[in-house]
């Protein structure tokens, strides 16, 4: 008898292993929603799949009249531009900033302290700020994502530009390269990979702001929907929309791990 | 021609002084090693030489001219570790100091100029025994080729000195010896001065021209700090006028050989 750390599951075993908390987790709800649905047929806390078909086949195919088209990817586009454009401007902020901040010493001495200091402040408190100053449009959503997750990315790359060893920029300036030289041919390639790796740890932040702000106020969005019909304690559309974030995240955070690995074979070379 | 002068050099930190009084010239196409005991200062010395640090007294002079305040391309430098670039292949890390040197805005050549910077660095490549590496990232190579990687990079920009901060340290004792040897060889091809940095003696006397030694001359045990390093001993190793007649020695004999061949091949095709 072996000690139980030295015990790995095969290949088949892991996916099983793994397959298996979710497939507790739905057989657990059948029983429990079947149960609920005996005792009171009108239930809604907990319906059963055949209501979540209904209404997704309602918002998915059928065209809303109040906005033209099916709900679902009406609210799926608005949240994902949202999304996007957040993250987008945070993205590039943590580059220039995050490059200028750890390279430049001067830069870093006038900046440093105020990004700390940003990153400090809760940005759901400022969300009434953001509102009151911006409106109440999408131009204050997208600057409560910036505002949420920008100062952490940044101060993450100023880290990982930092973190070069010194003895490559040296290097880099005994072969000739000016400061920008260094900058476009030495920092900036060795931190996209980190670049990306921080986008996909934001993208979690990004999406509490994302679904915070449309709960809120918007015309339509993943969250406003869940929002708006969490009052008729519509379960049907709730649980759906949770799994389609959830799925939405999932493929973002995939395609980006892809796009790393495509981009920047280096990063993910073992040592020889 | 390429002579470095140490005037009276001086590096303190605060009121700890780690180099004290350095003074000597370097003549042209000497290999100087700098040998002394850890933490003493030998580092120190080669980042002044290379402009990391500036010292506290004194001036450091090139050809006379005292040396720029920063990094520049007249002085290449190995060192222990992380002296090329992860994020390019091999042949790109060898190619990128003349690019940089062409192309000030991008930083890469194109076309017909980059195909002959790449035959060039190729050249090279082979010279150093990575010609078929070319292609790989330098986390694919081992140690050693590492380092010839390095040093081939630094010879791309035909620097005046090279300067070696125990380029060797981190290898094992096999390769520590092919690299002497190839460290030797490109010396002498490419005629330069080079001051390397070790805690080796075996290594310094086998590989230097000259060998300077540098330590604490006084010492205060109350105060350590009060006194720094200076140079102890200065050793020529291989004195010039020997170094001269060998390679006379060697050019006679390769002309000789070369006159006796002709004519005996001319006999044969009769």
């Amino acid at each position: 008898m072996r000690r139980i750390v030295n015990y790995a599951p095969s290949a088949g075993g892991r996916l099983l292993l793994g397959a298996l908390p979710f497939a507790i987790a739905v057989i657990a709800y059948v029983i429990v929603s079947d149960a609920r649905l005996a005792a009171n047929p009108g239930d809604k806390i907990m319906p059963a799949f055949s209501s979540f078909v209904a209404a997704m086949q309602r918002v998915v195919f059928r065209s809303d009249p109040a906005v033209g088209q099916p709900l679902f990817w009406f609210d799926t586009w608005f949240s994902l531009a949202r999304l996007g454009a957040g993250v987008g401007i945070s993205a590039l902020l943590a580059l220039t900033l995050g490059v200028l901040v750890g390279f430049i010493p001067y830069v870093r001495s006038a900046l440093d302290p105020m990004i700390a200091t940003l990153s400090l402040i809760p940005p759901l408190a400022v969300l009434p700020i953001l509102f009151i100053a911006f409106g109440l449009g999408e131009t204050s959503k997208v600057i409560l994502i910036v505002f949420g997750i920008a100062p952490v990315m940044v101060r993450d790359i100023v880290l990982t530009v930092m973190a070069i060893p010194r003895e490559q920029i040296i290097k880099a300036q005994t072969l000739g390269a000016s400061t920008w030289q260094m900058i476009i041919g030495v920092v900036l390639p060795q931190i996209m990979p980190r670049l990306i790796d921080s986008v996909r740890l934001s993208l979690g932040a990004a999406w509490l702001y994302v679904i915070a702000a449309e709960a809120i106020t918007a015309e339509g969005g993943l969250g406003y929907r869940i929002f708006l019909v969490r009052r008729y304690l519509a379960m049907d559309v709730i649980l759906p929309y949770v799994a389609w974030i959830t799925i939405l995240a999932f493929v973002l955070d995939f395609a980006l791990r892809q796009l790393s690995q495509r981009a920047f074979p280096w990063k993910h070379l073992k040592e020889a | 021609m390429t002579e470095i002068r140490f005037e009276h050099v001086w590096k303190e930190y605060g009121s700890s002084i780690v180099l004290e009084n350095v003074d000597f010239t370097l003549d042209n196409h000497e290999f100087l090693v700098v040998i002394g005991p850890s933490g003493v200062g030998k580092t120190t010395l080669l980042r002044l030489l290379l402009a990391q640090e500036r010292p506290t007294r004194g001036r450091i002079l090139l050809d006379g001219e005292p040396i720029a305040g920063e990094p520049t391309a007249d002085r290449g430098v190995v060192f222990q570790r992380y002296s090329v670039f992860p994020h390019k292949t091999v042949l790109a890390n060898v190619m990128v100091g003349p690019q940089w040197a062409a192309s000030p805005l991008l930083g890469r050549l194109f076309g017909a100029p980059k195909r002959a910077l790449a035959e060039r660095a190729m050249a090279l490549l082979a010279r150093v025994g990575l010609a078929e590496h070319a292609q790989k990232y330098p986390q694919q190579l081992s140690g050693g080729m590492q380092q010839r990687l390095a040093i081939a990079q630094a010879l791309m920009n035909q620097p005046k000195v090279l300067l070696l901060d125990e380029p060797f340290g981190a290898l094992d004792p096999g390769t520590r010896r092919a690299m002497h040897s190839l460290v030797r060889e490109l010396w002498e091809e490419h005629a330069m001065t080079i001051v390397m940095v070790t805690h080796d003696l075996m290594e310094a006397f086998h590989l230097g021209t000259r060998v300077i030694a540098i330590d604490k001359a006084r010492k205060d045990s109350q105060a350590p700090e009060r006194f720094g390093a200076t140079i102890t001993s200065d050793f020529c190793a291989k004195p010039r006028i020997v170094r001269d007649s060998r390679r006379f020695e060697t050019a006679r004999l390769r002309a000789a050989e070369a006159a006796s061949a002709v004519p005996s091949s001319a006999s044969e095709r009769d």
